[in-house]
């Protein structure tokens, strides 16, 4: 119990930390919020005339997209953020004291859900500006936003993982790409899922981020009436298959994560 | 008094270097160890497995008589580390740093803010307390991280190399708080490559080289077996080294170091100027022409030159 308490309160201590340094780092800030504004002019306004959407516009279409993918590449942020605490020794100073072992990262990964909120928050008015809208309730539009966090976080666990394995903030950023991009691009995000070729076709179909982003759409009320339901089992249940992949993905990163930085070094 | 630190037969290998290999250790409480050696000598890798940064491949470890590798989490609330580069949070302020590493010993939070207050004034940070640490000079960098480590006041403290990279005056200031905690009853092992460092801090000096202990004494000590001084003298033919070595062991106070192929010759005195003097106006008298002469203080070389031969083994057995 005591030990549930302190672990509570170090993580915590953990993530005033990091919530201080996105106040003392602002350009850190302005990038994160600028590149997803730029992902929604962009794909609005050069893609929005060339892909058809039946029934409804792009623009309805897209903006979910937009959300998951850059929780997803908001992740690395997580990650980043670990190999900057390696990188400046840091981490040995929180070894060597008698906090809870799993704190830095549940600190870490908590502190950069403020990220993802003001990148989604930044978003959504750049998507109302350009003709985005949601239509359903308030209550589901929140469902909507509160699925989006949640699955930003447990995705956050892997890049907090990755983060310890190879501790320079350079490789981070370049790495993580290998992961997001195809994660992020072979899904229903930018294009329907059912136009692409059948290999990526599988892919994207079962690809949680597809499921994330499909389940957003429903929530806000983006789908257009009279489009057929989706074929595959994840995108007719996509909060259901969500959460699976939220679960599995904390159950299978977490313990991983902790193992890696209880083992960690400075390696200077 | 009961050992407050105490290690046997620490290894530790990475792939194929040995960092140590075999070391064994003792600090007695409210004494300072100093742990002396050169690069790579295992200094850094001995005290970040009693400070549980890492683990032994083989041998044991008590801290404040808690086993390290059994019990690590219990020997955390007993330690300070204050390590080789400053483990700060740049973007924190000198104050938020310190009342952070409080809350994470588990003070409540106005004993961690206090402490925090307290400490910045100890080191005289006072008024840098709510400046971002990215604005320090090193010297406030390193007193900042030695305060890191005094947050929960703990008995034992590991300092590895805390005024490497300093300037002479933080330097010093830095080892007069250092005297302040021992006086308090804090025990302290200290990693240095200052022979000065070690001798104006430690009770005890352990020096080691490729992860073993080589010698062990009080500073006194040691410098007696290597001389407090020395002369050294390069002569112009190495043929009259040898009558040039027996005609200064009068000065002698340790042993004499002669190398052939450096036509060099190193005398331990006690006595300064006037013994210099007098031994250059000994080889003249002798007619051996003398290259160079000077009277050195002792570096940390010559405590290896010293203890195990290294510099001059390999020349002699050229010979």
């Amino acid at each position: 119990m005591k030990d549930l308490v302190y672990a509570v309160n170090d993580a915590a201590v953990i993530a005033w930390r990091n919530v201080i340094r996105i106040r003392r780092v602002p350009d850190l800030l302005v990038f994160v919020l600028i590149s997803p504004i730029m992902f929604v002019l962009l794909f609005a306004f050069v893609f929005g005339n060339s892909i058809d959407i039946p029934g409804g516009s792009y623009r309805e279409f897209l903006i979910a997209g937009i959300f998951a993918q850059t929780v997803v590449f908001g992740a690395s942020f997580t990650g980043a953020g670990l190999a900057e605490d390696i990188q400046k020794g840091i981490i040995n100073r929180f070894r060597a004291l008698p906090m809870s072992r799993s704190a830095l990262l549940v600190g870490r990964t908590l502190s950069d859900v403020v990220y993802n909120v003001l990148s989604l928050l930044v978003m959504a008015l750049t998507g109302l500006l350009v003709g985005w809208g949601i239509s359903s309730s308030a209550l589901d539009a929140a469902t909507g936003f509160a699925l989006l966090l949640l699955f930003a976080y447990a995705f956050s666990w892997v890049m907090a993982y990755v983060g310890l394995l190879v501790p320079s903030v350079e490789v981070i950023n370049n790495a993580s790409f290998i992961v997001t991009m195809p994660l992020t691009f072979v899904a229903n995000t930018f294009v329907p899922a059912e136009n692409l070729p059948p290999l990526l076709r599988t892919f994207a179909l079962w690809n949680p981020v597809s499921a994330v982003t499909q389940a957003t759409r429903e929530l806000f009320g983006n789908i257009p009436p009279g489009t057929p339901p989706p074929e595959a089992w994840p995108l007719q249940n996509p909060v259901l298959y969500t959460l699976l992949w939220v679960g599995l993905l904390i159950a299978v990163f977490a313990p991983l994560a902790v193992r890696r930085y209880r083992s960690s070094v400075d390696k200077r | 008094m009961p050992n407050l630190v105490e290690a046997s037969g620490l290894v530790k290998r990475y792939r194929e270097v040995t960092a140590l290999d075999g070391l064994d250790l003792a600090v007695a409480e409210g004494t300072v160890l100093g742990l002396l050696g050169p690069n790579g000598a295992g200094k850094t890798t001995a005290v970040s497995i009693l400070a549980t940064l890492l683990t032994p491949d083989a041998g044991s470890a008590r801290v404040a008589g808690i086993d390290v590798v059994a019990r690590p989490q219990e020997v955390r609330r007993h330690i300070g580390l204050s390590g080789q580069f400053a483990a700060l949070d740049e973007h924190l302020t000198g104050f938020e740093n310190l009342f952070m590493v409080g809350r994470l010993y588990h003070l409540g939070r106005p004993r961690a803010r206090d402490r925090a207050v307290e400490l910045l004034e100890l080191f005289e940070l006072t008024e840098a307390g709510g400046r971002p640490v990215k604005t320090y000079s090193g010297g406030m960098r390193r007193r900042l991280d030695l305060a890191g480590a005094l947050v929960a006041a703990p008995p034992v403290l590991f300092l590895d190399e805390p005024t490497t990279g300093l300037d002479p005056y933080s330097r010093r200031q830095l080892w007069e708080v250092i005297r302040g905690m021992v006086g308090d009853g804090t025990t302290v092992l200290l990693t240095t490559q200052y022979l000065e460092e070690a001798d104006r801090l430690a009770d005890r000096i352990l020096v080691i080289d490729h992860g073993r202990a080589i010698a062990e004494g009080a500073p006194d000590e040691l410098k007696s077996r290597i001389g407090a001084e020395r002369i050294e003298v390069t002569v112009t033919d190495a043929a009259v080294l040898e009558e040039a070595r027996q005609l200064l062991a009068r000065f002698a106070v340790g042993e004499q170091q002669a190398d052939a192929r450096s036509r060099s010759l190193i005398t331990p005195i006690a006595g300064g100027m006037p013994v210099l003097t007098a031994a250059l106006q000994e080889l003249q008298r002798a007619g051996i022409a003398v290259r160079d002469i000077g009277l050195r203080r002792p570096t940390l070389d010559d405590v290896f030159l010293t203890l195990t031969g290294h510099v001059s083994a390999p020349e002699e057995n050229d010979e």
